[in-house]
């Protein structure tokens, strides 16, 4: 009767949760292995495609090497921007943000707490959402970021692509490589906007596996001193 | 050794502290389940007691540099991260723990005489705990904590005369910004903690002097010994330390898991819009309060009247405290004798969790219904148990305890 109880009681509490209806389009989940190589590889990707203009201030460019393995060399000549970076401080773009403000309306955002504020899923489906929109002063719009500020600086990988998702210019590499490459870039930023987790991985087994091995002997104390109780 | 020990002893009453405190106190045999969160809460308390004085020491309660040096623990730190997500976890954790240990009194009758002040000092602590949460919330002053505090003080701002007066004291200016930071972080790591721990000792002493309850429900004082001891009860140590050190193994097997694999708990522990640094321009699409506040923001919003609503809210806090005499069934103390009694906890305890979860929604219309009906029914418990209780069908309450 009590557990009948308590069970209506549970099913009772969490039937409103379900009922919650998702609003706005329909995100994209990437499917990416939270690894070393994937997060170096969308490292890469950033470097190479965001961090012209989007600073990783809190990822010390030194992270890189001792966190994420990267080599020295390929950290000062893949990722590294050339005027005056320095190993031990954070990863800022050279763009001030003054410029930044004439130049797109308003200052590319600092990239290190996106994947916190937006989730991996809306990151993943911005980058893949961008399309032809002759009313927007850049030519581009977004999906999921309606009226984005940001030009379709990935045009020229994926293409351009009418609203409806029509090619109406190809890319220069596969639709498939550059799914690929945005899901690379999404574990990066997963990544950067928290660290711990790759730590937290690795710890985690030997914690958990610490803690039921004492809490087995626990109970095996508590049985053996209560062996007399009735 | 006993040397030593003697030496002391004449000094300070440390065996007989040990004595009557532990080998010497006895406590019901038969506990079950329900009383684990006791031991967990203090275990809790402590956690965040020495993970707070980690965080302090890399903290700035500034407006400017608050939430960077948050983030600064988090990713320069040398195991900065591992310190700020227990800290964030403990904070739920406690209230998990010390919802759990309260229900477990509304069950059992763990407030009925002679426990009165034992509960009473037990929800002050409870009152507390929820001050020190919302004093740390604000403290990394990331856009929900901004707002969190905004709407916290102007609600002490619409008490009658002194409010505006009151709203400008809590926040040490016209608006949330550092004067604010340094008085909340004084309050949270100072003047609360120091509240608690001098409570849970209070709490501790009216325990050990009324003895624990069980759930029975009984007095296991009512039948002693030849030698003066109850003949239900066991010393708390060996017996309950031994118990009680494999439930905070089963607890901190939980509480891992959640720091290691899902610290943030999908937005619930740590909220996702507090990554964004505090901005009074940009108000978040919706301020809603962290889980174990919800049930009294959603009854806040239930009365569409400012005054009445924070009277509601006033109301619905200190309704518990006078449970010790609302309660008035004269056979039996216990939800095991009384099933209507455990209907009407049932039916309380839902109605928690169902404001809790109106309390985290975006305000909206639809829900004001709901959220009134559950209201009724959380103020209907404490209405009803005086008449209820002294007519409702009693189970035959056995003599002495069951196991």
């Amino acid at each position: 009767m009590k557990k009948l109880l308590f069970l209506a009681l549970l099913v009772l509490g969490a039937a409103p949760l379900a009922a919650v209806a998702e609003s706005g389009p329909q995100l994209m989940t990437p499917h990416y292995h939270f690894d070393r190589p994937t997060i170096r590889e969308g490292a890469r990707l950033f470097a190479e495609h965001c961090f012209s203009c989007h600073s990783m201030s809190r990822i010390r460019y030194n992270r890189l090497e001792t966190d994420l393995g990267m080599s020295a060399k390929t950290l000062k000549q893949d990722i590294m921007l050339p005027s005056g970076a320095q190993l031990n401080k954070g990863m800022v773009v050279t763009m001030r943000p003054k410029d930044a403000t004439k130049w797109f309306g308003v200052a590319p955002p600092d990239l290190s707490l996106e994947a916190r504020y937006r989730g991996v899923d809306w990151i993943y489906t911005y980058l893949m959402s961008f399309y032809r929109d002759p009313s927007r002063p850049t030519g581009f719009n977004n999906h999921v970021f309606p009226k984005v500020a940001m030009p379709d600086v990935l045009a020229p990988l994926q293409g351009i692509r009418a609203k409806d998702g029509s090619v109406i210019e190809k890319g220069s590499v596969s639709p498939q490589v550059f799914d690929q490459d945005m899901q690379y870039i999404t574990a990066w930023l997963q990544y950067a906007s928290d660290p711990s987790k790759l730590e937290r991985d690795s710890i985690g087994p030997w914690v958990i596996a610490f803690l039921v091995v004492f809490t087995i002997l626990a109970y095996a104390l508590k049985r053996a001193v209560w062996r007399d109780v009735h | 050794m006993s040397g030593l020990l003697a030496w002391v002893d004449r000094r300070f009453p440390l065996t007989k502290l040990v004595k009557e405190s532990m080998t010497e106190y006895y406590a019901p045999k038969n506990f079950n389940f329900w009383y684990f969160f006791g031991s967990l809460a203090l275990l809790v308390f402590v956690i965040q007691v020495v993970t707070g004085i980690f965080l302090l020491a890399h903290y700035q309660p500034s407006a400017s540099k608050a939430f960077g040096s948050i983030q600064g623990i988090m990713y320069d730190v040398k195991w900065g991260w591992l310190i700020r997500y227990i800290h964030t976890t403990g904070a739920s954790f406690f209230f998990i723990v010390i919802y759990l240990h309260m229900l477990r009194g509304y069950l059992y009758g763990s407030f009925r005489k002679p426990r009165e002040l034992l509960w009473i000092i037990g929800f002050v602590i409870y009152i507390c705990l929820m001050a020190e949460a919302y004093f740390g919330y604000v403290l990394p002053y990331g856009n929900m904590s901004y707002w969190g505090g905004q709407v916290i003080t102007s609600i002490v701002g619409a008490i009658p005369y002194i409010g505006t007066w009151l709203a400008e004291l809590a926040r040490g200016s016209f608006g949330i910004g550092t004067p604010t930071l340094n008085r909340f972080m004084a309050f949270h790591a100072v003047l609360v903690p120091g509240l608690l721990a001098v409570l849970v000792l209070l709490h501790v002493v009216a325990l050990h002097e009324t003895g624990s309850n069980n759930p029975d429900g009984i007095e296991i004082r009512d039948h002693l010994g030849p030698d003066g001891k109850p003949l239900d009860g066991i010393p708390f140590h060996p017996y309950y330390t031994v118990k009680d050190v494999f439930g905070v193994g089963v607890f901190l097997i939980v509480f891992s898991l959640v720091v290691l694999y899902a610290p943030t708990m999908h937005g619930l522990f740590i909220e996702t819009y507090n990554y964004i640094p505090a901005n009074p321009l940009q108000t978040p699409p919706d301020v809603t309060p962290a889980w174990y506040l919800a049930p009294y923001y959603a009854m806040l919003r239930a009365i569409p009247n400012k005054e009445l609503g924070i009277l509601t809210l006033f109301l619905a806090v200190v309704a518990p405290f006078f449970l010790p005499w609302l309660d008035r069934n004269p056979k039996a103390k216990s939800v095991r004798y009384r099933p209507v009694y455990l209907v009407m906890v049932v039916v309380l305890v839902v109605s928690m969790l169902v404001l809790g979860w109106i309390g985290m929604q975006p305000a909206s219309p639809k829900l004001l219904p709901p959220a009134r009906f559950f209201l009724v029914l959380y103020f209907g418990f404490f209405v009803l148990l005086p008449f209820i209780s002294r007519i409702e069908p009693t189970k035959p309450v056995p003599d002495r305890v069951r196991m």
